[in-house]
Parts: structure tokens; sequence; C-alpha cells
């Protein structure tokens, strides 16, 4: 067996401690990313995901200037932009665009500014790229158990608020009549997101990070007709992904230009853009009554 | 139909003086009216009237600015398991991940935290509810592909599974062909009838109602007048809520509510389709 899946396995790719690591990280990420985004993409909220992630950049490149892990940086500034866009005027679809593409600009200024210290500051280009494109083969094992916490978290609320998530999401009003705490549960959701988004952001960076949020989510959502079963899908699509990401990127130090290693984003960003395109070139637009689908069997 | 309101129960629906200001404008003047236990009523009046605003009064999403609510002779609490509702407009994409019988499913225990864990009697339930509805063929398809009717079949399951006493519709009737639009009234007034359940169901128009209707509370301008078909759809009573003067006539067994002559400009005040 290791004669033949020699040249997939490259030597060492199972005893290098950095690879421990970052297949961990990069599993437990993408299992946070498939639940919290199939709400995300339920909800039609895949401009906000994407905007905490540029939102974030400003923390994730501060923490860089204060000398702490971007995590760190990542999770605190998106909280805020969350807290802020509630305040806003998340609720409503409108406000709710209005309310993120303010909170964005005023990131951004400060994220270009930090940014731009982080390069001054050290004369080079690393903090920026380890930012905007992640860092999961330079992770501090120590953060193992920070990112397991944060992990927890975000599962946790939208596992457990998962019906009245899923009933506000379909239409307040039948939620606010049901008796359900529609603002609160929808804060709860947008701290889920707003973690989720960090940690997507510190494995494979800033800019890709609404990839592994909203593609594996999307494609899960037009495979079955069940949420659960969506979070499912898009939580193991998004490990496969991951993983294969990782092994791809770690035999790209062979490759060519440079020997150098290719970015584990480019790889796990590219599959998951390929698993949703074979998705939805196999179903089609089309759900029929019969429509074959997963999931069909009894509740 | 017709059922004796019991002396011993209070209304299901008392509305004291309600008055509605919304971003500095009034929306509802002084509106009062009662429904009894097992009532069908018709809210009805044309667009911008005032009858999803006296809905969300009823149900608590907004607060009148003075006046009271009553439900089941008692102030209503937030989430009052009394009340069954179903929203105007409600968007089911056809991508969303649930079947009608989650959709009716939620009805039961959509407001609960934690991971649904559901007994057999409540799936039980649930099958049963699917059934009086005239869901079945289609209850493990996507909502969101459904038929406008057939969502509506699929939402007053949702509405009716918490067995409230009071059901809350809010034009159901709309974008729906005759057939079915006689469909969902028939299988309302069956279903209330059965479970002793009273009905309020806004319209723009009284007609597919008609046959059914114990009460009609008419809506003009966020003025209401409440009673009976015969007491409130008579051309002096009408004229007096619009404020000015409206004809209702009748034409092969259907009411049609038109614009007096000196106002003949003012079609948005019939509150009758051409057919
Ligand atoms: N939040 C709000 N702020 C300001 N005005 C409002 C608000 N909600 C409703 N209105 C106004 O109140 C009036 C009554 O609206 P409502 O939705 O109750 O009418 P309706 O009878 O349900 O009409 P339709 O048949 O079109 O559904 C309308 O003129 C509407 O513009
Ligand atoms: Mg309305």
């Amino acid at each position: 067996m290791a004669g033949s899946l020699a040249p997939v396995f490259e030597p060492g790719f199972f005893s290098s401690s950095p690879v421990h690591v970052a297949l961990i990280v990069g599993g437990v990420v993408a299992i946070v990313s498939g639940v919290v985004g199939t709400f995300t993409v339920m909800r039609g909220q895949a401009f906000a995901g994407h905007s905490l992630a540029d939102i974030g950049t400003a923390g994730g490149s501060a923490a860089f200037l204060v000398g702490v892990s971007p995590l760190y940086g990542f999770v605190t500034m998106n909280l805020i932009a969350a807290g802020a866009m509630e305040l806003i005027g998340i609720r409503r679809p409108r406000g709710r665009d209005l309310a993120t593409g303010i909170v964005l600009g005023a990131a951004l200024g400060l994220a270009a500014l930090f940014l731009y210290l982080d390069t001054t500051h050290s004369s080079t280009t690393g903090a920026t790229i380890n930012v905007l494109f992640g860092s999961i083969f330079e992770f501090p094992s120590s953060l193992v158990p920070v990112i397991a916490t944060f992990s927890v978290v975000a599962t946790g609320i939208v596992l457990l608020s998962y019906r009245p998530l899923l009933l506000s999401s379909l239409s307040p009003d039948l939620a606010a009549a049901r008796g359900v705490p529609v603002r609160l549960v929808g804060i709860g959701y947008l701290v889920s997101l707003a973690v989720a988004v960090s940690l997507s952001a510190v494995t494979i960076g800033a800019i890709l990070s609404t990839a592994l949020l909203i593609g594996p989510a999307a494609a899960a959502l037009r495979i079955t007709k069940r949420a659960p079963l969506a979070m499912a899908i898009a939580a193991a699509a998004g490990v496969a992904a991951t993983w294969l990401g990782i092994l791809l990127a770690y035999d790209s130090y062979d490759w060519a230009p440079g020997h150098r290693g290719w970015p584990v984003s480019f790889f796990v960003v590219t599959l998951v853009f390929a698993f949703y395109l074979v998705i939805h070139m196999s179903i089609g637009r089309s759900h029929g009554h019969g429509h074959p689908s997963v999931g069909t069997g009894a509740a | 139909m017709e059922f004796q309101a019991d002396a011993d129960l209070p209304p299901i629906l008392t509305v004291e003086g309600v008055n509605v200001w919304l971003s500095g404008r009034q929306i509802l003047h002084d509106v009062n009216f009662r429904i009894e236990a097992g009532e069908f009523t018709g809210l009805i009046g044309s667009n911008g009237a005032g009858k999803t605003t006296l809905l969300r009064v009823i149900l608590g999403l907004e607060s009148p600015t003075s006046g009271r609510v009553l439900v089941g002779g008692r102030p209503r609490s937030p989430r009052n398991p009394l009340i069954g509702y179903v929203p105007q407009k409600i968007l089911l994409d056809p991508d969303m991940p649930l079947r009608a019988r989650d959709l009716v499913a939620l009805g039961l225990d959509g407001h609960r935290f934690g991971l649904p864990r559901r007994s057999t009697a409540q799936k039980v339930l649930i099958d049963e509810m699917i059934d009086a509805v005239d869901a079945t063929s289609f209850a493990d398809a996507r909502v969101g592909i459904l038929s406008g009717g057939e969502q509506q079949r699929v939402l007053i399951a949702h509405a009716l599974i918490s067995r409230p006493r009071l059901l809350l519709l809010d034009e159901p009737l709309a974008n729906l062909d005759i057939r079915s639009e006689q469909e969902v009234v028939e299988l309302v007034a069956r279903i209330a009838s059965e479970q002793q359940i009273a009905v309020l169901i806004s319209a723009h128009d009284m007609n597919p109602l008609l046959p059914v209707m114990d009460r009609v509370i008419y809506v003009a301008a966020g003025r209401v007048a409440s009673g009976t078909t015969e007491e409130v759809v008579t051309t002096e009573a009408l004229s007096e809520l619009y404020g000015h003067h409206v004809d209702v006539v009748q034409i092969n067994e259907r009411i049609l509510v038109v614009a007096g002559r000196e106002t003949a400009a003012h079609h948005d005040h019939s509150d009758s389709r051409a057919e």
C-alpha cells in the first residue's frame, strides 16, 4: 500500500507535526463552516459572511502589530462588526445589506492601514500573506484548544437554536407569533457566523474564507431537502476538500515553479468550487416532486 | 357552521378602542369588536385598509397606541398558544431544505431550543394534521416548489397543529384560482367547526367567504364596522364607514361594493373583483 500511494502521500506527510495540526484545525474549521454556512445560505446572508471576513482582516492585521495570534484579532473584530451590523439594522433584508456595507467600508480602511503598518514594521509581506491567505502549516499547536473551544461555541449555538432559527429564517413574523425571541436568535446566529468566519480566515485566509463557508453549504442544499442532512453533507464536503487541499499543498513542495509549495487555500477553494460545479451540473435547476434526492425517507 | 356561544365562555377575542399610529400616521381608528368562540369571521377591506396591521396587533407583533386586546378574556401574552397564525407574505425559496412535513412539525415545537427529538405520538399527530388539510400526497416535497394553494394548506396545518382556539389567516386566498379558493375556504370551515376553532380570515373580496361566514368585520381606511353580513354590508352602513356614498349591489349571488356616482373615480374603494 505504501508503495502504490507513495506519489500521493509524500514521505513525511503523516509524521510531520505541522501537518497533524493542519489536519486537525482544518477539519474542525470545515465542520463549523458547514454547519453555520448552511444557515448563512438559507438566510441569504452570504454577503454578510463575506463582509465579516474582509472586516476581520483589520483585526487580524492589528493582532500582528501587538504580537498576538491573528485568530484573536479576527474574532474580536468580527464580533464587534456583527454587533454593529445588528445595531444598524440587520433584521430587514435591505437594511441588512446596507448595514453590512457601511461597517465593511469603515473596517476596510482600518485593514489597509494595519496591513501597511505590518509590512513596514517587519519589512516583510509575511504578515499580510498570512492574514489574507491563511497560515495553516504555521499554526501553533498551543492554539488548538482555543480553536476547539470557539468551534464548540459556534456549532453549539446553531444546533441548540436549530428550530427557532429555522423558523425565523423562514419568516420572522411566523416565528415571533410562535413566541420565538427572533432578535435574540438572530444575534446568537450572528455570533456563530462571526466566529465561523474568523476560524475559516485563520486557516485558509480572509480573502477565501467565504468559499469554505458558502460553497459546501450551497452544494449540500442542492442535494437534500432536509436541513440537518444539508449541514452534515456540507461539513463532510468541507472536511474532504480541506484535507485533500492540505495533502496537495504538501505535495506541491516538489512542484514547479521553485519548489516552494503552493498555498493550501488555493487547493481548498478550487476543490470546493469543483464540488459545487459537479453537484450543480448533475442536479440542474429543477426540483420536481418525484425528483430523486437524498433523504426522502421518513422523519 | 352555526355555533351557539356558550354563555360561560368569555369571547375568544375582544378588541377595545384600539388606535394604532405607525411612522406618524394613524393606521387604525378606534377599533372595537368581539369574536365568540368557534365563530367564523371575515375581515374584509381593500388594499391598505389596515387588515394586516389589525392582525399584527392581535398577535402582539405590533403594539396599539391606545386600547386593548383580550384573548380568551385575558391580556394577550407574547407567545399565545391560543392563537394560530398564517402571515400574508411568506416567501418559500425553492432551494429551502424543508419538506412540507417539516414545516407542519415546526408548528408543534418550532419555538423550542435544543435538538429536535419527536415522539411517535407527535409523528402521528403530524401525519394526522397533514391528512386533515389533504396534503399527504406532497408531504415529503420541498415546500418551496409547492403551488400557492398547496403551500397555503401546509401553512394552515402548521398553524393548527398546536390546537389554537383562534386561527388568524391573512389573505390566504390571494393568488389562488377559484377552485383552490373554494377548497381552502371549505377546508378551514370544516376543521374550524370540527374542532370548535374561531377563525378570523382577511380578504379583499368577501364573496368566497359568504357561504361560511358567521360575521364580517369591514375595514375601510383604518375604521371598522362589524356584525352580520346583513347588518354591515348595506349601502347605508358602508357609506357611513367610507365617509362617502357607496352602493352595495347583488348580482348572481355575488355582493359587489362599488363607489357611488359622486366618487366614481375612487375605484380602489371597490372590494370586488371583475370576473
Ligand atoms: N410599519 C409601518 N409604518 C408605516 N405605515 C405602515 C406600516 N405598516 C403598514 N403601514 C400602512 O398602514 C396601512 C395599512 O396597511 P396594512 O398592511 O394593514 O393594509 P392591508 O389591509 O393588509 O392591505 P393589503 O390588502 O394590501 O394587504 C397602509 O397604508 C400601510 O402603508
Ligand atoms: Mg395585508
